[in-house]
């Protein structure tokens, strides 16, 4: 009943043009809704990309190198002294004593750890060659790091490696492209030239090609062995319980070890700007929509204050400050960006229904043809990003024309009006 | 009475290229119960006056003292507040808000000054349209009624916050005898039963010659000045 003065005058002024207040309306609307939806998209792309990569890499891994070249004795006792680009010996690569390694990692990391020996080989089978990359692992480690997935497993898993005798488990695209098969036995190779043959205990499907046919694997006596180098691994990788912990692990771990530790965010460091681009991006595409949507406030409101000029004077002769004015207008496109921001929820929550239903077939990824649909994300937030931003825009709109009339001259327009 | 208004040099230019004299040096003092007539040819710059004494206008030059107040020392805010609680005015043409009732028209400047509750504004706005023989007309529109009819909603409405200077541009100007004779004596009455000081704008010498003082202007310039008996 007792509604403030001006906010009676907005309603009185944006009552009386339907046609033009609904298309004013609708167009925050969209702007609204269809920002929801996209960031929803994106979002969800993106907590899907991250998601993946989170699953299908360690969170952590240790490898043989450093950051930084040791420093040299020679360095310590002579200022002067300045080397660079110091090779190690190719036979004493690795990581030295990987007892010791585990016995600092262990206990204050959140998660499992798998270490291997990763040397490059050739398999043999058939008269056909195929280089792959060999790895030694402990079958317990790899499996609690999820080195391959139980799912991803087509026969077999990294136990029956440790079955007796020479096991291997590889990608199902490599033992096609050898037209071998489980049961198979075939011959590795390492670079050494050291040859052994090896049973095909296990097949495995990644989905990514890359590993499908090109990655072995087998015990971790056996590739030291093959490769003659006893006792040695090169490669530690940590599955984290929260991934987010990665960087503080890895920085933390380096500094107990020394060896280059990378967390999966520094690993994929570009990827990660890359979505930060995309983010930007995005809400570039937001603000320019939402802009757009203003220009159609800023276009009515301007129609309202030149149509209602005659009021406006008489507003002023009454007693009616500017401020008054302002805040009649600026109230009308806040209306317009409250009555549009809410729409715009609405058909944004549509949108994404809409779009959780949509559900395609990937095929030729391989086995099983996979089911999939749109990935999105819930999130308050851009719902509340997309009515903040349109009311903004709904604001600003409506204060640009506010501000003109109410400095219009009284005077002038009754004037012009008798 | 007590002097209600002042103007000293009151003058009001145009700029421009060629700048156009308005109002030129009017010097006038009106005290509290006068009814004072501003008459004068067409263009001779009487409008121009009253929205000079009404602080819609800004002077070029002079001094206006409108109840003790100095209005050269007012900013904008307190200028439009100077309005809304000592002023009323009239058009020529009525000036309603088109979306508005009558009786919302009236309650308007009570709203904006908020000192009445809602219930006390519309019994108030009410009573004052009641008083100008509107009762049955509260809660029509503008384009609902007539001109004569719609001149005294303004009237109310000029009244709705109890000024005690109202300031009228030829409002009967576009009223056939019998309403202008209706609205002028309405501002009569304000004056000599409600004791408001009256300042109208009329092209009609009788009904100058019925208020009790006359403003003659010519070119903005004020000429004869005198009272009638
Ligand atoms: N914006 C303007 N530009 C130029 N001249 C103007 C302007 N406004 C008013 N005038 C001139 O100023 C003079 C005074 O105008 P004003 O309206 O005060 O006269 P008035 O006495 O009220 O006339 P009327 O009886 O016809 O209403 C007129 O000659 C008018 O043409
Ligand atoms: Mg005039």
């Amino acid at each position: 009943m007792k509604v403030p003065v001006v906010l009676d005058l907005a309603r009185s002024h944006v009552l009386g043009r339907g046609r033009q207040t609904l298309v004013a309306v609708l167009s925050v609307a969209l702007g609204v809704g269809f920002s929801i939806a996209m960031a929803a998209l994106m979002q969800g792309g993106e907590d899907d990309m991250i998601e993946q990569m989170v699953n299908a890499m360690p969170h952590v891994r240790i490898t043989d190198e450093f950051r930084h070249a040791r420093r040299q004795p020679v360095q310590d006792r002579f200022d002067a002294v300045a080397i660079a680009g110091l090779r190690p010996k190719e036979d004493r690569r690795g990581i030295l004593n990987p007892v010791e390694v585990r016995a600092r990692l262990s206990g204050w990391v959140p998660g499992s750890l798998a270490w291997s020996l990763r040397t490059q080989g050739v398999v043999r089978y058939a008269g056909r060659d195929q280089g792959l990359t060999l790895v030694g692992i402990e079958p317990d480690q790899a499996q609690a790091v999820a080195a391959i997935k139980p799912e991803e497993f087509i026969a077999g898993d990294f136990q029956s490696l440790a079955f007796g005798g020479n096991n291997l488990v590889v990608g199902d695209r490599l033992a096609e492209k050898l037209g071998a098969r489980l049961g198979t036995t075939v011959s590795l190779v390492s670079a050494t030239g050291e040859s052994r043959s090896f049973k095909i205990t296990g097949l495995f499907h990644t989905g990514t090609t890359a590993r499908d046919e090109g990655e072995g694997y087998v015990l971790l006596t056996k590739a030291q062995t093959l490769s003659d180098r006893p006792n040695v691994i090169n490669d530690i990788r940590l599955r984290l319980a929260d991934p987010a912990l990665a960087p503080e692990v890895a920085r933390r771990a380096e500094r107990r070890i020394g060896y280059k530790t990378v967390a999966w965010q520094e690993a994929n460091e570009s990827l990660l700007e890359a979505l930060v681009v995309r983010n930007v991006i995005m809400y570039t595409v937001v603000g320019a929509i939402l802009v757009v949507a203003g220009f159609g406030i800023f276009n009515i409101i301007s129609t309202i204050t030149h149509e209602k000029s005659r009021d406006i004077a008489i507003l002023k002769s009454l007693g009616f400050t500017e401020r008054d004015i302002r805040r009649l207008f600026v109230a009308e496109g806040v209306a317009f960006g409250v009555a549009g921001s809410v729409i715009g929820w609405m058909i944004g929550a549509l949108l994404c229904v809409a779009m959780s239903m949509v559900r395609f077939e990937l095929s030729g990824a391989g086995v099983a043809q996979e089911m999939t649909h749109l990935p999105l994300a819930w999130n308050v937030w851009h719902y509340l990003v997309a009515a903040g931003c349109a009311l903004a825009s709904a604001s600003m709109a409506g204060y640009l024309p506010a501000r003109r009339a109410a400095r219009l001259h009284p005077v002038d327009i009754i004037r012009g009006a008798s | 009475m007590s002097v209600l208004l002042r103007g000293e040099h009151l003058t009001r230019i145009l700029p421009g290229t060629v700048p156009v004299t308005l109002v030129d040096d009017v010097s006038l003092t009106v005290s509290g119960g006068e009814f004072v007539a501003i008459t004068g040819p067409s263009g001779s710059g009487k409008s121009s006056l009253l929205y000079l004494l009404g602080l819609l206008d800004q002077l070029t030059r002079g001094r206006l003292v409108l109840i003790d107040q100095d209005t050269a020392e007012l900013d904008e805010a307190a200028r439009a507040a100077l309005r809304l609680r000592t002023l009323g005015f009239v058009f020529q043409f009525h000036f309603l808000l088109p979306e508005f009732s009558a009786l919302d028209n009236v309650m308007l400047p009570m709203r904006k000054l908020g000192e009445r509750n809602d219930r006390e504004q519309r019994e108030r706005a009410a009573e004052l349209l009641a008083v100008l023989g509107l009762e049955a007309h509260l809660h029509k529109r503008p384009h609902q009624l007539s001109g004569g009819q719609r001149q005294r909603v303004a009237v109310a409405r000029a009244l709705a916050n109890d000024p005690p200077l109202v300031l009228a541009d030829e409002p009967t100007g576009s009223l056939d005898s019998a309403s202008s004779e209706q609205v002028f004596s309405i501002l009569h009455d304000l004056v000599h039963q409600r004791g408001k000081t009256v300042i109208a704008v009329t092209h009609d010498m009788e009904l100058a010659a019925r208020m009790g003082r006359r403003l003659h202007l010519v070119d903005g310039r004020l000429e004869g000045q005198g009272r009638l008996q």
